[in-house]
């Protein structure tokens, strides 16, 4: 059995290679490390096996003046921080998790809290590596065979296998972080904070209260982050955390209405009024769920979903409110809720942000959380935006085809190098009609 | 610290080299591919920032140990240390199918193994000592069902290291037999881990320390020193009925 980070097992099982041209000369999908939530990274029905691309993890190439990186898709987001932090460079985009291939973060064309000001990574990707469906390798770039780059760009491993990526790191002054939180009271205050932190702050994103209600709707934490200056920054390189892991799989009453509103309610309250400044360990910033390994484990036996949606701005300053009290109408409780403004749309040709405002919370699976999720997308569709597929797993093909014009023009250049539909994966079957 | 790896482009062999050369060890990548050998180079040279030299070498073809070695030794200016990680791997039940792989696995896993460190004991005896860090296998303590050949290769090659170390320690060259149990490596995939199963990395660290104090026989992860010390003690009756 396989499951995505969301722990809901499909029959299927992962082969693993150093030699990733040599794994993927007939493989069905790529699977990096496994975090997308849903079903992206999980097998077909009929074709069980996934090529794991951990163990491809070579640097390949790297310039400190200008920052290009190449390296085999399994390299990890883990190990580039250990390795280039400390030299002065950064990933150009800031994810939730440092536990990610350079391959799924094209794959998923992943955002961070940066996204208001550098988009998202595939904008920061130079070149890739792939094997196409008919067994040859192609290299292509925004340059050359640029419709393949755009389709592969958050085309979710389905275009072709990526083997290797070129990009550019991001110089930074320390390997620190000068972070500033504040408490916010509703939701329309904080659009307008992450609105108005923006152009000063290189990261931002809110964690919100999604069971709140009335006049506390949407009241949270909102995060403000930056490299700090040499000057102002520990003498020594942050060292490495220690990563306690949630032991087993928690019963499923732990996650409930009550025990989420109390943590939700602590949390908030723990932050004093007003506004938290210092300096702190990146990753303590970057990526705090990655502080307890297994913390999926906590949804119970039945695992979870998230949901991640951008709502365009121009559905207006209502649309956050009117998704939140959908989502509490409905019952839908989260612990973890993320709100983050984001930029521009990239050159990803299914490309999850685009100018507006994204919510991602988890959901416990229940019996009604393909109607909650129905419901959701609904209420998305009406105002225009979308959903994020490394995330989903509920979504309807109906739904998804509302959702995304693009998807035309994407399958047009996948069919193109993929006429017999070899490449597909779990997530491909269900919402995108491919042969099981 | 100039050491030449035998298989330093995959599994344990990489998580080594990579350790090495981050604290600054200077580097010579032995392997048969040479495409696949430069490719672990620049990764290397990446991660430890030393420039790392190559060497082809196939543990199937004796007539390579010297010139590599002699290759390696001249990139890196001396040899302190050799390692090898290389070997063949299979399961019992495909060695039984298939003979001429098992041939090829008890000649690869013994004899040649056994003939390449002959030439590093040499060249390193020639320059007053230095240490010889090869990788036997838990697989050698005990005849055992899933493992018979390839557990008799590393029986043999134990012994030998065994033997080596009596022989020329005073001389100056230190040998270290690395017993890995189960690690999760490529060659490994697939197969059902039991308790206790390694991560390369986790064997690189504690190889490494070996490597640097000398340590004659080590066993990685940590944990198969007991298991191994419960299973040399099972009586055969025992052995005979148990299914490892």
């Amino acid at each position: 059995m396989l499951s995505g980070w969301g722990r809901v097992p499909v029959p299927g099982r992962e082969v693993r290679s150093e030699d990733l041209e040599a794994l993927t000369r007939d493989a069905v999908l790529c699977r990096g490390l496994g975090r997308s939530y849903g079903d992206s990274s999980l097998p077909p029905p009929g074709r069980p096996v996934v090529a794991g691309t951990p163990l491809a993890d070579r640097i390949l190439a790297f310039e400190g003046a200008t920052g290009r990186l190449r390296a085999e898709a399994g390299f990890s987001l883990f190990d580039l921080n250990r390795i280039f932090l400390a030299r002065g460079f950064c990933a150009p985009v800031a994810p939730g998790t440092q536990f990610i291939t350079l391959g799924g973060m094209v794959a998923a064309d992943v955002h961070g809290k940066n996204h208001h000001r550098d988009g998202c990574f595939g904008r920061h990707v130079s070149r890739l590596r792939m094997r196409v469906a008919d067994g040859t390798i192609v290299e292509c770039s925004p340059e050359h065979e640029c419709d393949l780059f755009r389709a592969t760009l958050g085309g979710m491993g389905l275009t072709g296998h990526i083997l290797e990526v070129e990009c550019r790191l991001t110089p930074i002054p320390s390997p620190w972080i000068w972070r500033e939180s504040e408490r916010i009271a509703d939701i329309d205050r904080f659009i307008e904070a992450l609105k108005e932190a923006g152009p000063r702050w290189p990261y931002t994103m809110g964690w919100i209260d999604c069971l709140s209600r009335g006049r506390s709707l949407g009241r949270g934490i909102l995060m403000r982050g930056r490299w700090a200056e040499r000057a102002e920054a520990p003498p020594d390189p942050p060292r490495p955390k220690s990563r306690p892991a949630i032991p087993f799989v928690f019963p499923g009453w732990v996650i409930s209405r009550a025990s989420v509103r109390a943590f939700n309610a602590l949390y908030y309250h723990r932050h004093r009024p007003g506004v938290e400044r210092g300096i702190v360990h990146p990753e303590s910033f970057l990526y705090p769920l990655d502080v307890i390994r297994h913390w999926n484990r906590m949804y119970g036996p039945r695992g979870f979903t998230q949901y991640q949606c951008v709502l365009p701005d121009t559905a207006g300053h209502g649309a956050a409110r009117r998704f939140l009290e959908l989502l509490t109408s409905r019952g839908g409780a989260s612990m973890l809720c993320v709100i983050k403004d984001c930029g521009d749309e990239g050159p990803g040709l299914l490309s999850f942000p685009l100018k507006g405002i994204s919510i991602a919370l988890d959901i416990p699976i229940r019996d009604d959380t393909q109607s909650l999720v129905d419901a959701l997308n609904e209420l998305v569709i009406a105002e225009g935006g979308r959903i994020y597929l490394a995330k989903d797993a509920f979504t309807r093909p109906d739904h998804f085809r509302a959702m995304e014009p693009r998807l035309p023009e994407w399958t047009r250049i996948r069919r193109h190098w993929d006429p017999q539909g070899q490449l597909r994966s779990a997530q491909s079957v269900r919402m995108l009609g491919d042969r099981p | 610290m100039k050491v030449a790896v035998l298989g330093a482009t995959k599994g344990m062999g990489r998580a080594l080299a990579r350790r090495m050369a981050q604290r600054g060890d200077a580097v010579a990548l032995l392997g048969r591919d040479r495409g696949d050998l430069e490719r672990s180079a620049r990764d290397l040279e990446v991660r430890g920032g030393a420039r790392v030299g190559t060497a082809v070498c196939d543990l199937e073809r004796p007539e390579t140990f010297a010139p590599a070695l002699e290759e390696a030794e001249t990139a890196l200016g001396g040899l302190d240390a050799v390692v090898v990680t290389a070997g063949l791997f299979a399961t019992q039940e495909r060695l039984e199918a298939d003979p001429e792989l098992a041939r090829r696995l008890l000649l690869v896993d013994f004899t040649n193994t056994v003939a390449f460190c002959e030439e590093a004991r040499r060249r390193l005896l020639a320059r007053g000592g230095g240490t010889l860090c090869v990788f036997s296998s838990v697989a050698g303590e005990r005849g055992r069902k899933p493992v018979v050949l390839y557990g008799a290769a590393k029986a043999g090659l134990t012994r030998y290291l065994e033997g080596l170390d009596h022989r020329f320690r005073a001389a100056g060259l230190r040998t270290v037999c690395v017993k890995p149990g189960f690690v999760r490596t490529s060659m490994t995939d697939g197969l059902p881990a039991p308790p206790f199963a390694g991560e390369p990395e986790g064997v690189a660290r504690r190889v490494l320390r070996a490597i640097d104090a000398g340590t004659p026989v080590v066993y990685a992860p940590g944990a198969w020193r007991w298991v191994m010390l419960v299973i040399r003690l099972l009586p055969r009756f025992v052995m005979r009925r148990v299914g490892f």
